[in-house]
């Protein structure tokens, strides 16, 4: 039996090791260190959007991501909403939401009252809003968590990077952000996200906010907690949020709606996201390693289709194996 | 042929290297427009940091100009500070000032604009400001040293292309030797058309392209518009008036109509 040793247990490692463990093989995955406090996907949106990532991202995040729903919904039952996308803009910005649409597509328009039906808490304060019904959204740190239990389970060996537990006849980089200096062409894009709690508000979906410089959004994960993020700084810099974005993050939520005034700020983080020039992932092999890398903001869309891409070439080289 | 601090160039677009879909687009966007000089933000892609380096590793690696910019400064020693990291970071003394009064609007805070500028060419920069259509801080900038001029024709990313026309053809007729580069609030290739046959040298441009659905193609659109508009300037046009005039002479038909 083929053996794969997975470094990386972010979301690409996850993944690919559920990928390769449902095909027969037997894998490894090395933790740099216990919970993913370091991985990119733990500061996650967790948003399963890619009619409105088209906004800014190449067509292949809509086609390659459009199959992550199901896969994600199949493989942790239950974990998976399906309760599409609002995206909304403040009154003076609504020219935006036009050219939003003019992006986009697998969107209704929605006047103010269908907005109410959709979402009360919002009901009265904006006249116009794009809704996208195929989209849905995880909760990425208990997706991350059920993952691992669930490879835990099937016989997925956890080990730090340091162990060995025997030879493997490949290995698989999942290592994201932490190859920044070796990869050529990868770099860093800082994001800044946080965490809010309120029992005055409450949403049903993710909401997006048009705003001039980033991509914000703001996410329910029940229990009155939101997840609101996200910026995107040309840097590696996984420092401390910056006073500028956290004013920013909170103006927003406080725009959508004012009683995220009160609401008690939990947590801010600050995650690296691995991305080449053109914001694609990336599948390669050099001898006996295989690399998926790149993923940028698009961990949860697009790693079921690239631990496949993984997975198929980790067996082509099998088959090749055994013939010689 | 322009030339600003003694950089001759072809192209009379300039290019921003922001809010692109990702740096392959915007390397297509560069390519198509043909430009020769690209603004880029140290204090937005930096986050307060030298970091950043694998951004401007790219923006280097387009082969062009690079004009750094002190864009979301709001104070004259911050704008100075800034330009100083640009000057390490990217070997040039060029320096696109940009000192934000008004948040919202994002309409140069002049004063500080004119105190930043002075400092700076005093310590060797060639400072390119952005201002208003304002006269006389025009002519204070010139006094500070600034051998180009970056008048607004519209607030940065309104695309409502020029609203004072009579403002930028006083600006023209005040300062003929200077470089007048129009900087913000450019929308469509017709406004870059529109400020070039005024006699403006060249037109800066960001969201117009990046915001588009296909950055590249626009920037090409860009590019043909500025030569368009800078071409009927040299030809010489027209002058509106208020009758009908015939291109072919009627005397001699048959029937005068």
């Amino acid at each position: 039996m083929k053996r794969i040793l997975i470094k990386g247990a972010g979301v690409a490692g996850l993944t690919l090791a559920h990928e390769l463990s449902a095909r027969g093989i037997q894998v490894t995955v090395t933790e740099r260190q216990p919970g993913f406090a370091g991985a990119a996907s733990w500061f996650a949106g967790g948003m399963l959007a890619p009619w409105c990532e088209r906004e800014s991202a190449e067509e292949a995040v809509l086609t390659r991501g459009i199959g992550a729903i199901d896969w994600w919904d199949r493989t942790l039952p239950g974990a998976v909403s399906r309760s599409g996308t609002l995206v909304i803009a403040p009154p003076r910005d609504a020219a935006e939401l036009k050219r939003f649409a003019a992006r986009t597509c697998g969107f209704e328009w929605l006047d103010a009252e269908a907005i109410a039906k959709l979402e009360p808490a919002l009901a009265g304060r904006f006249q116009q809003a794009l809704f996208f019904p195929g989209e849905a959204h995880l909760d990425p740190r208990r997706a991350l968590v059920l993952l691992r239990q669930k490879l835990a389970e099937r016989g997925v060996n956890f080990i730090g990077v340091s162990e060995d537990d025997g030879a493997h006849d490949l290995i698989a980089d999942c290592t994201g952000a932490s190859s920044i200096d070796s990869i050529s062409g990868l770099r860093g894009v800082r994001g800044e996200m946080l965490y809010l709690q309120t029992g005055e508000v409450a949403l049903s979906r993710p909401v997006r906010f048009i705003h001039p410089r980033i991509p914000l959004y703001i996410v329910p994960r029940g229990n009155g907690l939101f997840m609101c993020g996200a910026t995107m700084i040309e840097t590696a810099d996984d420092g401390p949020i910056a006073a500028r974005s956290l004013m920013e993050l909170l103006n927003a939520a406080y725009a959508l709606h004012p009683a995220f005034g009160e609401a008690r700020l939990v947590e801010a983080g600050t995650g690296v996201r691995p991305a080449f020039a053109d914001n694609l992932p990336r599948v390669t092999r050099t001898g006996n390693t295989i690399t998926i890398n790149g993923l940028y903001r698009h961990g949860f869309l697009l790693s079921p289709a690239m631990a496949a891409e993984a997975a198929d070439l980790a067996l082509a080289s099998d088959l090749k194996g055994d013939a010689a | 042929m322009l030339t600003l601090y003694g950089q001759e160039l072809r192209s009379r677009l300039l290019l921003g290297t922001a809010r692109y879909p990702s740096p392959a687009v915007l390397e297509d966007a560069v390519r198509s427009s043909g430009t020769e000089i690209v603004t880029v933000s140290l204090r937005r892609e930096t986050a307060g940091g030298r970091q950043g380096g694998a951004f401007f590793e790219l923006i280097r690696a387009l082969g062009v100009n690079v004009l750094p910019n002190t864009a979301g400064c709001h104070s004259a020693s911050e704008a100075v500070l800034t330009a100083k990291m640009a000057r390490e970071v990217f070997a040039t003394n060029w320096i696109k000032l940009e000192v934000i009064g008004h948040h919202d609007t994002l309409q140069p805070d002049v004063f500080a604009l004119v105190e930043a500028a002075r400092i700076l060419s005093a310590e060797g920069f060639e400072v390119f400001p952005y201002t208003t259509d304002d006269l006389v801080v025009a002519e204070r900038l010139v006094e500070a040293g600034c051998k180009v001029l970056m008048p607004w024709c519209a607030p940065i990313g309104s695309a409502m292309g020029p609203q004072n026309v009579p403002g930028l053809r006083a600006i023209r007729a005040q300062f003929p030797d200077i470089p007048l580069i129009v900087d913000a609030g450019i929308g469509r290739p017709s406004h870059a058309t529109t400020v070039m046959e005024l006699g403006f040298d060249a037109v800066l441009l960001n969201t117009a392209v990046a915001g588009a659905v296909k950055p590249a193609l626009m920037a090409s659109a860009f590019a043909r518009a500025v030569e368009a508009g800078r071409e009927a300037f040299e030809a010489g046009m027209l002058e509106p008036r208020d009758f009908a005039v015939p291109s072919t002479p009627v005397i001699g038909k048959a029937v005068f109509a």
